[in-house]
């Protein structure tokens, strides 16, 4: 039964197996630490940066078509809509004054949230109160 | 919130700041895509608020009060003439905003994800450059914008000489700045090349004067997105990269409307010195001495109580006189006594892409009587009176005559097709180009001199 040959060559084949399973646990370990890596680069799963041009590029079309369709008698409530919405830029003084504790990041966070609020609420309005002119008179 | 669902909700907000400007393709849909702005804008906030980056509101909700409050009071108490001022400087926060989040990003990188202070990741750092300095470029432009709008500084260009290869050198310095920053990630270059983009806004936008001020305006405000668009890829927000890029075309698509409305390249706008304060003729020799026929208020009331179509063609002086509610009521006076009332719109009417629009929505003047130079221009062939008030350049033939006007190629209302022409004016001064107008001289035309709101009472008191 114990047929030194045939142990030999099943010992091999395990160190064998052993080895592959190394190889793929190495390759695994890779795959995660490389994840980790990239998880941390940005808030949002970390997109590449190929990924963000994509989507930039997209946006310039879509906006390009959208803009394009709006009657030129809007053209000053479209200046003043579109500067109420690029203040959606207030995400990043959020992000900024959000942490705990108090610092000069924190500070200028707080100051981009205080501006970009003036813009939100100050475009939002002066859109509203041009667009209620354009209605229909009777 | 986990990133995936904050990503889905960020999306969701794009597609809401999309419907916002798809709204405005028409009058009816305009104020739901208001609203679809206001929405999206509250998700975006909301669901900053609830990922684990922001552990700490009290801050966040003092700015939010008090910008809040100083942007509602303002909104509610602009007048719709200074509307190019409000909107100049409501630009610069924005670019002001960009600048603070990229500073922030930079000293506190670890918020971000973007890295550990000293050691910032360099795609970022190239993004975070670039977003601050579009941020910079854009705040101080926007308050030189502002000044000149508001009439704090005059509305001429200011020129030096050596002025553009002083911001060209500029110009190649912040290239230059902007790699070093991303090679050696030094704060010391951070500071620099912000103080660097905030004097070069400046210098771009002083030598442009006032006549080119609707094309600044929408630079400008293309100038915001791609600043919003900067920072938006130092966050890695997909949100902040889809506004900011709808934002700088629709900004970039304005300009170039303004530009072609006035047959002026986009370059040589930028490079400034057009323009005077308006004022001066640079008239051609023996202009004084050909006769003007000028008329009263009486004169112009019979004029076009007889008329059977009447086209008003208003300028920004009409605006700067604040005659538009004048100006309605004598049309209202015309319309009932059947005589067809049209206004004609030059895409420069005003200082602001569509602002004419707003001044005459705003006294009330329905918006299908209001057509655009394409619509309209046909028809003052047709026409029994055009009635100028506050117009001058627009309306030049010297437009399409005199291939040495300054103001040569400029599409220009045909009032000169029109019967009768009438015009509001002053004086005999030459508009913001600084060129005489031969309508003046026409034996069609009769000056009406005065100051237009005077003027539309005048002749509304003469017609009752």
């Amino acid at each position: 039964m114990a047929d030194p040959a045939s142990l030999a060559g099943r010992a091999g084949s395990l160190a064998d197996d052993a080895g592959r399973l190394a190889q793929d646990l190495q390759a695994m370990a890779h795959q995660l630490s490389f994840q980790a890596a990239t998880a941390t680069t940005g808030p949002v799963g970390g997109p590449s940066l190929v990924y963000e041009l994509t989507i930039f590029v997209l946006a310039v079309f879509v906006g390009y078509h959208v803009v394009w369709r709006v009657t030129p008698a809007l053209h000053s409530p479209l200046m003043s809509v579109t500067n109420a919405i690029s203040s959606v830029i207030i995400v990043g003084g959020l992000i900024a004054a959000g942490p705990a504790g108090f610092g000069f990041s924190k500070f200028i966070g707080f100051v981009a949230v205080t501006l970009a609020a003036v813009n939100i609420f100050g475009g939002f309005i002066v859109t509203q109160r041009m667009l209620q002119m354009f209605q229909r008179k009777k | 919130m986990s990133e995936n669902i904050a990503a889905f909700f960020y999306l969701v907000a794009s597609v809401f700041f999309i419907l916002a400007l798809r709204g405005l393709s028409s009058p009816q849909t305009a104020r739901a895509g208001n609203l679809y702005g206001i929405l999206g804008m509250v998700i975006a906030v909301a669901t900053t608020l609830l990922t684990p980056h922001v552990v700490s509101y009290w801050l966040i909700v003092a700015g939010i009060l008090i910008g809040g409050a100083i942007g509602t009071y303002i909104a509610l108490q602009i007048q719709m003439t200074a509307l190019p001022q409000l909107v100049a400087a409501f630009h610069s926060l924005v670019g002001l905003a960009a600048v603070c989040v990229a500073a922030s990003a930079f000293t506190a990188p670890q918020e971000f994800g973007i890295g550990v202070p000293g050691a910032i990741e360099r795609a970022s750092l190239v993004e975070m450059s670039i977003g601050m300095a579009i941020g910079a470029i854009t705040f101080t432009g926007s308050i030189v914008a502002f000044t000149k709008l508001q009439g704090l500084v005059s509305g001429r260009p200011l020129m030096f000489p050596g002025q553009h290869w002083l911001n060209a050198g500029l110009g190649a310095l912040l290239v230059l700045l902007i790699a070093i920053f991303v090679a050696s990630g030094a704060g010391a270059v951070f500071w620099l090349l912000l103080l660097l983009s905030l004097a070069l806004g400046f210098l771009l936008i002083m030598p442009i004067g006032g006549a080119d001020m609707p094309v600044v305006i929408s630079m400008l405000n293309s100038y915001s997105g791609w600043a919003a668009s900067g920072i938006g890829f130092t966050l890695s927000n997909s949100l902040l990269i889809i506004t900011g890029a709808l934002v700088g075309s629709s900004g970039a698509i304005l300009s170039y409307i303004m530009c072609k409305g006035m047959n002026r390249s986009i370059v040589n706008v930028v490079l400034g010195g057009f323009g005077t304060e308006g004022g001066t003729v640079v008239g051609r020799a023996g202009a004084a001495d050909r006769s003007v026929r000028s008329g009263s208020a009486e004169d112009a009331a019979f004029i076009l109580k007889n008329a059977g179509s009447v086209i008003i063609v208003p300028g920004y002086g009409m605006a700067v006189a604040q005659a538009q509610h004048a100006l309605r009521e004598m049309a209202d006076l015309l319309k009932k006594d059947g005589v067809q009332v049209r206004y004609a719109i030059h895409p420069v009417a005003g200082r602001m892409p569509g602002h004419m629009n707003v001044l005459l929505a705003e006294a009330n003047v329905p918006y299908d009587e209001v057509f655009e130079l394409d619509e309209i221009n046909r028809d003052f062939a047709s026409t029994d009176v055009a009635f100028v008030i506050g117009a001058n350049d627009v309306t030049n033939p010297a437009a399409k005559t005199d291939p040495d006007s300054p103001i040569y190629g400029m599409p220009i209302l045909d009032v000169e097709r029109a019967k009768t022409v009438l015009f509001v004016k002053r004086s005999m001064a030459s508009g913001y180009a600084g060129v005489e107008n031969e309508l003046f001289y026409r034996d069609n035309t009769m000056m009406l001199f005065g100051d237009a709101k005077k003027m539309c009472e005048e002749i509304v008191k003469a017609m009752e």
